[in-house]
């Protein structure tokens, strides 16, 4: 397995270590085997068919799925059952979901000041200040005091990754978050995603979106049947896929 | 821009023209008219009458009830027995305050405006049961002690309704959150808990408590007993309670639990703040249907020898003093409990429309 070499200063090698990651869903073995090493702000998108395991691997990372076997150890801090463990991991790892989940009774700014004033104990005019900048940066602050419902799929989920940075976590996982999105609202939440992939944020992306691994990905990591099949620089793996699975699905979602 | 100046049609509201579609549009529907008109005019006027203008508001004695209609007059009579039971007459200002103190709380809760409301409202919640347990039995602060047997009539019945409902919720709550525990013994007890209460009819718990608890436990002074009802109602009620709560519970799609997991919230917060404010504004219909249903519940004290409202009406329509005056009593009982389930419900419905964030998916 090779890692693209990160020689810029300041970066930490191995910010996430997944070794030997085994998970199983009763007797279904979903993940096999699973070994890889994110450097600080690398940018990775994962891609494979639906049902090869790649939303359930990256949930792994911030333990909404328990794994059975292996290690993963997140910014230095190893996964098990012990729950301070995992709230103090979680607190460094963002998550953007396909669905947003934002919560409907709280308004915009709201949702994206609940952890920092509960979990950072940040106070609340501080948490506001830094709220609002952030929904400054994915371009909605002036839906600030609305409430969720009362926004399209492109905003909640532009609301959900400054909900997700409110938290200045090390690490942003997303799950397909343009899969639920109608088509005109995909491009917004992409260019804020990429704005974000510019400031050197560490990111592991579930996505469809091709065009979006090719702009910002440092590598693609492919997915099928729970096991990493390959991974490569974006340029590579497009251009010259190794494995035969590879090339079949890249066919498959290129074709038209 | 002539579309947007458009109004909608207005429908021609002609009350002939309302009749013959509506009342008249065929043989049969006059027929269903007229019967309805024959019902209404043939009951409506004789409970008018009995009700109103041939009942009996003055007097100050039984015999000023001549007339032929209701003798309201019994009402106005025995009322202080009826709000008050054998409180102390001369004691009856601390059953006000605590009244008016009620009052003040809650009614400002159906003015949207109203400064403050929401500190009135909690301190209705957490500092009315603590003032109202220093001023109704009294016994301390210079008080003078006033045994629980003398409580009776209306105040009664809004003790146990009020201390019923605000310590079920959070226990109900609490078991709710149990009952879905993953750790097995919390689950396990939970569940227990659950189905044993909710199992029992309340009449049942009652006696249980008032009759059976005595015999393993030393009687001590008469206060007991309506604590022993007391909290024999609230572990009832907060098993139907802690029900009602877990239907919202699992009302909550995944994403909030895992949106709020994601950020690390843990479990408390998780629950107090993503959660259960979510699944309680889920099922406030549920709620309330069970608060009307505890309040209108309370009336089975009466087998325990303790007198609320319906129990005071009872034994004064069998004083020979009075004749015949059992409808106008059970009248009053029922006209007092449907004014404050109905003020609950009116309530509720205020706090749903209040708390909708358009977020119905």
């Amino acid at each position: 397995m090779q890692t693209p070499p990160k020689d810029q200063p300041g970066k930490k090698p191995g910010i996430i270590r997944v070794e030997g990651m085994h998970k199983w869903y009763g007797d279904f073995h979903v993940l096999k085997d699973l070994n890889l090493t994110v450097d600080q702000g690398e940018r990775i998108v994962i891609c494979g068919p639906s049902g090869s395991g790649k939303s359930t691997f990256i949930r792994c990372i911030n333990r909404l799925e328990e794994h059975q076997q292996g290690k993963i150890i997140v910014d230095g801090i190893e996964l098990t059952d012990d729950v301070r463990h995992i709230d103090t991991v979680r607190r460094e790892v963002g998550m953007v979901f396909q669905h947003f989940n934002l919560f409907p009774h709280l308004t915009v700014l709201e949702n994206c000041c609940l952890s920092p004033i509960w979990v950072r104990k940040t106070p609340r005019k501080e948490a506001e200040a830094s709220a609002m900048e952030y929904l400054e940066r994915v371009k909605i602050p002036d839906q600030a005091n609305k409430f969720p419902g009362q926004l399209s799929g492109g905003q909640q989920q532009r609301v959900a990754i400054a909900r997700a940075l409110c938290m200045k976590p090390k690490i942003m996982l997303f799950d397909e978050p343009t899969s639920a999105l109608d088509p005109e609202m995909i491009k917004e939440v992409l260019d804020v995603m990429i704005e974000l992939a510019g400031s050197g944020m560490t990111m592991l992306c579930v996505t469809h979106e091709m065009g979006f691994a090719k702009t910002v990905a440092d590598r693609v990591i492919f997915m099928d049947g729970g096991e990493i099949v390959e991974q490569a620089p974006p340029h590579e793996f497009f251009t010259n896929p190794q494995e035969a699975r590879t090339q079949k699905f890249l066919q498959q979602i290129l074709a038209h | 821009m002539t579309e947007s100046t458009m109004k909608a049609p207005k429908k021609a509201l002609r009350p002939v023209k309302w009749m013959r579609e509506n009342l008249f549009s065929g043989w049969f529907n006059t027929v269903l008219t007229l019967g309805v008109a024959y019902l209404l005019v043939t009951s409506v006027g004789p409970l008018l009458n009995w009700f109103f203008l041939d009942a009996n508001f003055v007097g100050s004695d039984p015999s000023a009830c001549t007339g032929a209609g209701a003798c309201w007059l019994f009402i106005s009579q025995r009322l202080n027995f009826f709000i008050y039971g054998f409180y102390p007459d001369e004691l009856q200002w601390r059953v006000d305050v605590m009244f008016l103190l009620l009052a003040v709380s809650f009614v400002p809760q159906f003015i949207e405006r109203f400064p403050g409301r929401k500190w009135l409202g909690l301190f209705g919640i957490f500092g009315l049961p603590i003032v109202g347990y220093f001023l109704i039995p009294g016994g301390s602060f210079g008080l003078e002690e006033v045994q629980s047997s003398k409580w009776g009539g209306l105040m009664l019945t809004l003790i146990l309704a009020y201390i019923g409902i605000i310590a079920s919720l959070p226990i109900g709550i609490l078991l709710a959150l149990g009952r879905r525990s993953e750790m097995p013994i919390i689950r396990g007890i939970c569940v227990v808990f659950i189905e044993v209460w909710r199992a029992v009819p309340l009449i049942t718990v009652l006696f249980m408590a008032s009759v059976m608890l005595p015999l393993f436990l030393p009687e001590g002074v008469n206060f007991e007993k309506l604590a022993r009802a007391l909290i024999g109602i609230t572990l009832w009620q907060s098993a139907y309670m802690a029900e009602v709560i877990r239907g919202g519970l699992q009302a909550i799609p995944r994403g909030q639990y895992e949106a709020a997991d994601a950020l690390g919230l843990g479990y408390w917060r998780k629950m107090g703040l993503v959660i259960l404010p979510q699944a309680l504004k889920m099922v406030i219909p549920g709620i309330v249907n069970t608060f009307i249903s505890l309040f209108k519940d309370t009336t089975l004290v009466l087998i325990i020898g303790l007198f609320d409202i319906l129990g005071t009406v009872q034994s004064t329509v069998t004083d020979p003093a009075w004749q015949n005056v059992a409808i106008e009593g059970y009248v009053f009982v029922a006209f007092c409990f449907w004014v404050f389930c109905f003020g609950i419900s009116r309530y509720s419905q205020n706090l749903e429309r209040k708390l909708d964030t358009g977020h119905k998916t």
